[in-house]
């Protein structure tokens, strides 16, 4: 019986519904953006391209897949995009300046992205400040902090040719002379463990029900208050991530930089179907609403649109994006 | 009636400033259905949450299955098989059905959440319940009655023996209630316990056993149902008589002129082809079962949803409304059936309320002449009894039937002549309804016209100087008060269904 009522549902949907929703239609956007700048550009069809928008794609992946999180609770993480270079100063600031290996460094720009995860898990979860605010402060606080550590300069993270380079390589192997962008599978791997846990661990269950209604969440008798900080720990973490994958493709961190990062991960998981009023929204939309933004970003300065143009063409495909979403909500609320 | 499964004794409970309860006992047996009745305010709610951990009591025992216990949580209570169904609450709409069920006990492989299992098992539950709602669909997509048999599922799940009902009917169409309470006399057949908070009479008759009563946070009474009437209960409620007379007579002043005329108005599937004329000074009742199209109809009319096609007709003049700005020009003024959501906004103060449909009277420029907005607001107060202490007072903090009146003064700030009141007492206690509609019947007097939309047949038969039925979206039929019976108005409200 249940069987045959879910297929009636089924044939109720559109074509677009059935393939996955906003999620198919950016997918095709993509799709068609890649094949738009290929054929306007011919600086724009090469590998070496490709390789680039995916360098510049790291980052931005970890940090959205990380704050579809919180955005899935219907809040936000707005420090991700300077805490990621604190992260990166204060981990290369060991490596550089008190020789620890590379690996300990890493170690500690993920732990101090969990740390910051926490902070802010408790800030809005245990302390009850609107997300939006925790998140700004935390965000201004990394931005000091990261800069104040270093003194103000930048830091150089080993080279590839230098001693403990061999990090670079986690994201990029040259291989005869070729860069092969290793990096990518590492992505889609963190995107089929995080679907997993968001769709079918406790985790991703009630960080989707507080979203979805926290009170109710409550009720039912679990434990609100630590999932609610869990998905801001779990976005920490990946900021943490971003930071390594961040310090891996460029060669110099600079304090005081980052503001406007977490936006371009927000941005992606938006237009990747996540919901800015939570529960609704998935990891793969998110990654390929992120591939939206880096599209953008790396392929409208060939054919001869600037940097504000960019921001301009950006935000326009943000609020397309949210459109949708609010037209899609009034249909089914009008049926 | 079986043995008793719960009693709560002597139990008292105080928040600064507000003792509410004061040694209130309850009684629970097996196999019953025991409503727990009271105004808004007498300390239901309470009781409930002490007894299912949300709040601690200061003193006083709760003894269930012979023991005594106290629960600290609601985890605690369900364990024991203590549930509330909320009226909405509880639910999750993105999730699907099982998952809304099993929310906070899912079935588990390892660390992967069992689905399949999850829906297997509220497939189970629902055909014990013999209805059928599918496991997997989104819970958003159900009809508010079908959350409710989840919610109700829900509880059965936690191998229940006592369940608690907080209004569940509230939002519920006649036949959906009609399925709840087959649903309840199934529980009570299983011999669970059953607790029924409303404030229907008719159903507190139709469906319990026995009634307990609370006034101002003590303790009244328990009656054994059918050996008591309304008005007995009603009594223990409120502590005087309150007479639920229907009107027997049109009060319109003879010959009183139409004010307001619609004409073959089109909406949407809700409203098709309604045409009606409203008198100067009358009590116009809308009456049919929910989902009718009469809410549909007065958003149309007020110009809140947009409309396809008929006229409008305001003291004999065709007007074009076609946003609530537009109907406001012409006075009119409507009071919403969801207060929280469309008529009042909480966060802000009585005076604030009151004004806020016609703020340029109060403004100086861009400044608002708080002064003026004071006097106004204070007068409203004293002219409507509306129970503050202060008009600068956060309407949060008012009863419901204190904040419908503050919807009121609003609307007679703006010198709205034609009044639209949406289920104008729903979710307000007894004795708030009568100064409602004394208040009602006073406007009338005054020469303003009122429509009233009610779903509650005493308050239509109690007000209403004539009264329009509506089914489907569809007019069935028109009434003067005189000749209007419960039997004729529900044939008509029925009319379109067969």
């Amino acid at each position: 019986m249940a069987n045959k009522v879910s297929k009636t549902a089924g044939t109720n949907k559109s074509f677009i519904d059935r393939m996955g929703g906003q999620q198919f239609i950016v997918l095709i956007l993509v799709i068609v953006m890649f094949i738009f700048f290929s054929a306007m550009s011919p600086g724009f069809r090469k590998y070496t391209t490709v390789v680039s928008i995916l360098d510049y794609s790291y980052y931005i992946a970890l940090m959205a897949i990380g704050v579809t999180f919180p955005l899935l609770t219907a809040g936000v993480d707005l420090s991700i995009g300077t805490g990621l270079v604190c992260y990166s100063l204060i981990g290369g600031l060991l490596v550089r300046q008190y020789g620890m290996p590379v690996a300990v460094g890493m170690l500690v720009t993920v732990l101090i992205g969990l740390i910051f995860g926490i902070i802010n898990g408790c800030l809005v979860a245990l302390m009850d400040l609107p997300p939006f605010l925790a998140t700004l402060c935390t965000c201004m606080i990394t931005r000091g902090f990261g800069a104040m550590v270093v003194g103000g300069y930048g830091i150089p993270w080993p080279a590839a040719a230098q001693e403990g380079g061999w990090f670079r390589s986690i994201f990029k192997i040259n291989v005869g002379g070729q860069n092969i962008p290793i990096g990518f599978i590492w992505i889609i791997l963190l995107v089929i463990v995080m679907s997993f846990v968001l769709n079918h661990t406790k985790m991703g269950r009630y960080t989707r029900a507080i979203g979805s209604n926290k009170e109710a969440t409550r009720l039912s008798g679990v434990n609100v208050k630590f999932y609610h900080i869990m998905a801001y720990v779990i976005c920490g973490l990946f900021a943490g991530l971003a930071a390594i994958a961040y310090s891996a493709i460029f060669a110099t961190v600079q304090p005081g930089s980052g503001a406007g990062f977490e936006l371009d991960a927000i941005g992606g998981a938006i237009v990747g179907g996540v919901s800015m009023s939570g529960a609704v929204g998935s990891i793969w939309g998110t990654l390929i609403g992120v591939f939206v933004i880096c599209l953008l970003k790396t392929g409208l300065p060939f054919i001869g649109l600037t940097a504000n143009w960019q921001q301009i063409i950006t935000g326009l495909v943000l609020i397309a994006a949210v459109l949708f979403d609010i037209l899609k909500r009034k249909k089914e609320a009008g049926k | 009636m079986g043995e008793v499964i719960l009693t709560m004794k002597g139990i008292d409970k105080s928040f600064p400033g507000v003792h509410a309860l004061d040694h209130v006992d309850l009684e629970i047996r097996k196999g019953e259905v025991h409503a727990l009745m009271g105004e808004n305010g007498a300390g239901k709610s309470t009781l409930m949450k002490v007894l299912t951990g949300i709040y601690k009591k200061d003193s006083g025992t709760i003894t269930y299955e012979g023991k005594e216990v106290e629960f600290h949580n609601t985890r605690e209570a369900q364990d024991a098989g203590v549930v509330i169904v909320h009226q909405e609450l509880n639910m999750l709409g993105h999730l699907t059905v099982a998952q809304n069920i099993f929310i906070g006990r899912e079935f588990k492989k390892g660390i992967r959440i069992d689905d399949k299992k999850m829906n297997e098992e509220a497939k189970k539950l629902f055909d014990r319940m013999h209805i059928d709602i599918d496991p997997t669909e989104t819970m958003s997509n159900l009809t508010v009655g079908k959350q409710q048999m989840c919610e109700i599922a829900k509880a059965i799940s936690h191998k229940a023996k006592v369940i608690i009902f907080d209004e569940p009917s509230a939002a519920l169409t006649e036949a959906e209630i009609e399925e709840l309470f087959k649903i309840i006399r199934d529980l009570r057949a299983q011999d669970l316990g059953i607790v029924y908070i409303s404030h229907r009479m008719d159903e507190i008759k139709v469906i319990t056993d026995r009634v307990t009563v609370m006034r101002d946070g003590t303790y009244v009474g328990t009656l054994i149902t059918k050996d008591s009437t309304k008005d007995d209960i009603i009594n223990m409620m409120v502590g005087r008589v309150i007479y639920e007379d229907p009107k027997t007579k049109n009060m319109t002043p003879p010959g009183a002129p139409v004010v307001l005329k619609v004409d073959h108005l089109n909406a949407g599937k809700m409203v098709q082809d309604v045409s009606f004329e409203l008198h100067k000074g009358e009590v116009l009742g809308f009456s049919g079962l929910m989902g009718a199209g009469r809410t549909e109809t007065m958003r149309a009319l007020f110009g809140a949803d947009p409309i396809d096609s008929g006229d409008i007709y305001v003291n004999g003049q065709k007007v074009t409304i076609k946003s609530p700005q537009d109907a406001v020009k012409y006075g009119i003024g409507y009071l919403s059936e969801d207060r929280k959501r469309f008529g009042i906004v909480v966060q802000k103060t009585v005076a604030e309320n009151t004004t806020m449909a016609d703020l340029d009277e109060f403004a100086n420029g861009p400044f608002i002449n708080k002064k003026k907005e004071n006097e106004v607001a204070q007068k409203f107060v004293e002219s409507l009894a509306t129970k503050t202490p202060g008009v600068d007072q956060l309407v949060v903090n008012l009863s419901g039937g204190n904040q419908q009146k503050v919807v009121i003064a609003k609307w007679l700030t703006r010198n709205c002549d034609i009044l639209i009141f949406d289920e104008p007492t729903r979710g307000i206690d007894v004795g708030a309804k009568n100064e409602i509609y004394k208040l009602m019947n006073q406007l009338a007097a005054e020469g303003k016209a009122i429509i009233m939309v009610s779903s509650e047949m005493t308050e239509i038969l109690r007000m209403s100087d004539r009264i329009v039925v509506m089914c489907e979206g569809k007019k069935t039929g028109e009434l003067d008060i005189s000749e209007a019976t419960q039997e004729n108005i529900m044939n008509m409200a029925t009319r379109e269904i067969e």
